[in-house]
């Protein structure tokens, strides 16, 4: 095959399937982040630790574009999240161009937010249908395939409140994997749930990670899970990663005092 | 008191059933077209005020307007000062308008609190599943924000029912005008009045009575 004849490759596809740069957030004289960077390859799985307050979270709900940002630019899959290049400058993105590249994205929450008046699979079928588009009988399918695959075919007619707290959370795990996403955030998704409840969900989240090729990004208190699941792990400190690494080495020789010292608190405590 | 006449008259309360039944079926319709618009101008005033601060201000300085004048004062605005801006309306339509504006100012507040009651973390799940404004509002924060105030919402329905004898001031012929007219005709006010009176109360309760039950099977519905 002539080489010359390839088609060039997706400039995309080379870029890190997300990059925060320079990013800053701000809530009023305080700040939250400052000046960001970080790159999160394809596929990679990378686990956020940090103590109260470190804008560990804000990193994932500014990604989510549930916070504005005040500086710097978030690209996600080789575009700028919310921004638009226009003849070689950033300018904000207009609420289309926001939508289409913030659908790569999906979230799972801390609190779940499932909708209460919807049952499970009603849950996992309203975005597939009123956001794609897709008929009201493949979404159904998908929504099944997706509780199915979280452990939870026989609740498919349940309601959240009818759920225990393990259930609403792989339900919501399925309801954000139903608009197929690249990259997948979770928010402290087991520190809403007694701790007998916690080993479901995580398995679930394993089983995606083993299973699927999703770039996950996910705010944690689990340092076992984070140590034996992520690819990476970023330890933020007032608003700056303070350190980052492969997780046993940063777990068991962190190189930094302040990550030695909340490494230390949090192995006490358990 | 003349004592050659009886208190009560019963032939006479016969003859004036129908006319009575007439002003009921009118009372009713001014209650439930006004209601109608009420329970839509209420949810449109709701979103106007949560939507920025610009429009925001207008719409609530236009609710505490409505809410801090009477009633009557709007009916007779509406029917007798309008005329001199070039707008005549008959006295139907100008009771139903005040009424709709005087209780959609009301049901905004209704909804405000139910729309508020919503958690923001609902909201932010429609914004992570890319759901634009209206499906949220509509598939997902309305669902919720509505069943928590449907008993106020009904209060008012109640609540304006009530108030539609005040149309009389502008010879709407409702119960009350009606009963105004039938008692100046034959001189008689004890079995008009006590009629609608009752015609109220019955329909009153009723209404209560309904709203109980549909409050009884959305808090089944929530707790599902």
């Amino acid at each position: 095959m002539n080489p010359a004849a390839q088609p060039a490759p997706d400039p995309s596809m080379r870029a890190p399937m997300v990059r925060f740069q320079g990013v800053t957030k701000r809530y009023g004289a305080l700040t939250v982040l400052d000046d960001l960077n970080l790159e999160i390859g394809r596929g990679e799985k990378v686990a956020i630790i940090g103590p109260s307050g470190s804008g560990k979270t804000t990193v994932l709900r500014m990604l989510m574009t549930l916070e504005r940002i005040d500086g710097g630019v978030i690209w996600v899959d080789g575009e700028p999240l919310t921004h638009v290049e226009k003849s070689g400058a950033m300018a904000p993105a207009d609420p289309k161009h926001l939508r289409r590249v913030r659908s790569k994205i999906g979230m799972v929450f801390q609190h779940f937010n499932l909708f209460p008046h919807m049952n499970a699979l009603a849950n996992c079928m309203e975005a597939p249908i009123t956001v794609l588009g897709i008929p009201k009988r493949e979404a159904e399918e998908r929504a099944a395939g997706l509780l199915d695959m979280v452990g939870l075919a026989d609740k498919k007619g349940h309601y959240p409140s009818q759920l225990s707290g393990g259930q609403q959370q792989r339900v919501a795990i399925a309801r954000a994997l139903a608009m197929r996403p690249k990259v997948m955030l979770f928010d402290e998704v087991t520190s809403a749930l007694d701790p007998e409840l916690c080993g479901e969900v995580l398995q679930v989240i394993r089983k995606l990670g083993s299973e699927h090729d999703l770039t996950m990004l996910m705010v944690t208190h689990q340092m076992g899970f984070a140590k034996e699941f992520a690819d990476r792990v970023c330890f933020f400190y007032q608003g700056k990663i303070c350190e980052q690494g492969e997780p046993r080495q940063l777990f068991s020789a962190p190189s930094n005092d302040r990550t030695k010292q909340f490494l230390r608190a949090v192995m006490d405590s358990v | 008191m003349d004592e050659s006449t009886p208190i009560w008259n019963w032939a006479y309360t016969v003859e004036i059933l129908p006319a009575l039944a007439k002003a009921t079926i009118v009372t009713i319709e001014v209650t439930f077209l006004s209601f109608f618009i009420a329970a839509i101008l209420g949810l449109v005033l709701a979103i106007l005020r949560m939507s920025g601060p610009v429009v925001g201000w207008f719409a609530s300085a236009f609710v505490e307007l409505v809410r801090s004048t009477p009633l009557l004062i709007q009916i007779f605005f509406i029917y007798f000062v309008l005329p001199r801006f070039g707008i005549t309306l008959d006295a139907f339509t100008a009771g139903i308008i005040a009424l709709s504006l005087h209780y959609g100012c009301y049901c905004s507040e209704v909804y405000r609190a139910g729309l508020e009651a919503v958690p923001r973390g609902q909201w932010e799940a429609c914004t992570a599943l890319n759901l634009n404004s209206w499906n949220t509002f509509k598939n997902i924060i309305l669902p919720q924000a509505i069943p928590p105030i449907v008993p106020a919402l009904g209060n008012y329905l109640v609540a304006l029912f009530k108030d539609t004898p005040l149309l009389s001031a502008i010879a709407v012929l409702e119960l009350v005008q009606t009963a105004k007219i039938l008692g100046s005709e034959n001189f008689r006010y004890t079995e008009p009045m006590t009629l609608v009176g009752v015609i109220f109360l019955v329909l009153s309760l009723i209404s209560s009575a309904g709203i109980r039950w549909l409050e009884r099977r959305l808090n089944l519905r929530s707790v599902r």
